[in-house]
């Protein structure tokens, strides 16, 4: 077990979105909203393009943070949806994951992590509490 | 508009949902995880977003309008295959805030009576 200390930066690690990623999330998850499938639909409710599941960039935090003691030690998580990831077609999008330590206890750590796509941050307040 | 009468009232999903090691899979791989022993922190979406969805249908708000606004998970068992999760929700807020309905919806999953997560969720209804 590695040992934490607050204000301890974690590695980054870069997520890849694309529409094929959102069509496997929309099925495996059943949120089948046409906003994160469908251009012509994104754009009539006024969006730019399609957008991502805000659980799906959620979903991806989720697996970053998994990496440190795996899904079963994610206790608490959390984040605001405050700014969408647009999806352009036949368009590899990057989303930056990274994460603070900001509490450290004798069985668990308290994370803020830090979703960027295109230099803007996409998840607010997103936070995790990980049993080691 | 949402009935204010609602806020407050707790609702529980009619029929409860076996989870399936194929919907863990499916769903672990959509995000990355190669991990599939457990469900990933955020699987319990699968089942409350539907219900949530049905319960607020049947609350009058337009579902076509909604954007996600936050998410919390308070994950107390992690979920695994072969559980049977039934879904309480509870609207805990509505508020109008520029036009728009936001509407806190608390949803508890349990399995054999047991709280197995309780997650919350902030919808907006665009106005």
């Amino acid at each position: 077990m590695s040992t934490f200390t607050v204000g301890q930066e974690l590695a980054p690690y870069i997520f890849i979105i694309n529409r094929k990623k959102l069509v496997i999330y929309a099925e495996a998850s059943g949120d089948r909203n046409p906003i994160h499938l469908n251009e012509e639909i994104a754009k009539s409710v006024g969006l730019e393009n399609v957008i991502a599941h805000g659980m799906y960039t959620m979903g991806l935090a989720g697996q970053y943070v998994s990496t440190i003691a795996g899904s079963a030690n994610v206790k608490e998580f959390s984040a605001r949806f405050i700014k969408p990831v647009v999806v352009p077609a036949d368009t590899d999008v990057e989303l930056v994951m990274s994460a603070t330590v900001t509490e450290v206890n004798t069985s668990s750590i308290r994370l803020e992590i830090n979703a960027i796509c295109n230099e803007v941050k996409v998840l607010g307040m997103a936070k995790a509490l990980i049993a080691l | 508009m949402l009935n204010p009468d609602l806020v407050g009232r707790t609702f529980t999903g009619a029929a409860s949902t076996t989870i399936t090691q194929e919907s863990i899979t499916a769903f672990a791989h959509a995000l990355g995880e190669e991990n599939i022993s457990v469900a990933p922190p955020t699987f319990g979406i699968t089942v409350t977003l539907a219900q949530s969805q049905t319960l607020l249908q049947d609350s009058g708000l337009d579902w076509t309008r909604v954007v996600h606004g936050d998410q919390r998970f308070e994950i107390h068992t992690p979920i695994v295959a072969g559980m049977s999760l039934t879904c309480e929700c509870t609207i805990e807020s509505a508020r109008v805030v520029a036009g728009n309905e936001i509407v806190s919806v608390k949803a508890d999953l349990l399995s054999d009576s047991k709280l197995v997560a309780s997650t919350w969720a902030t919808l907006v209804f665009r106005g």
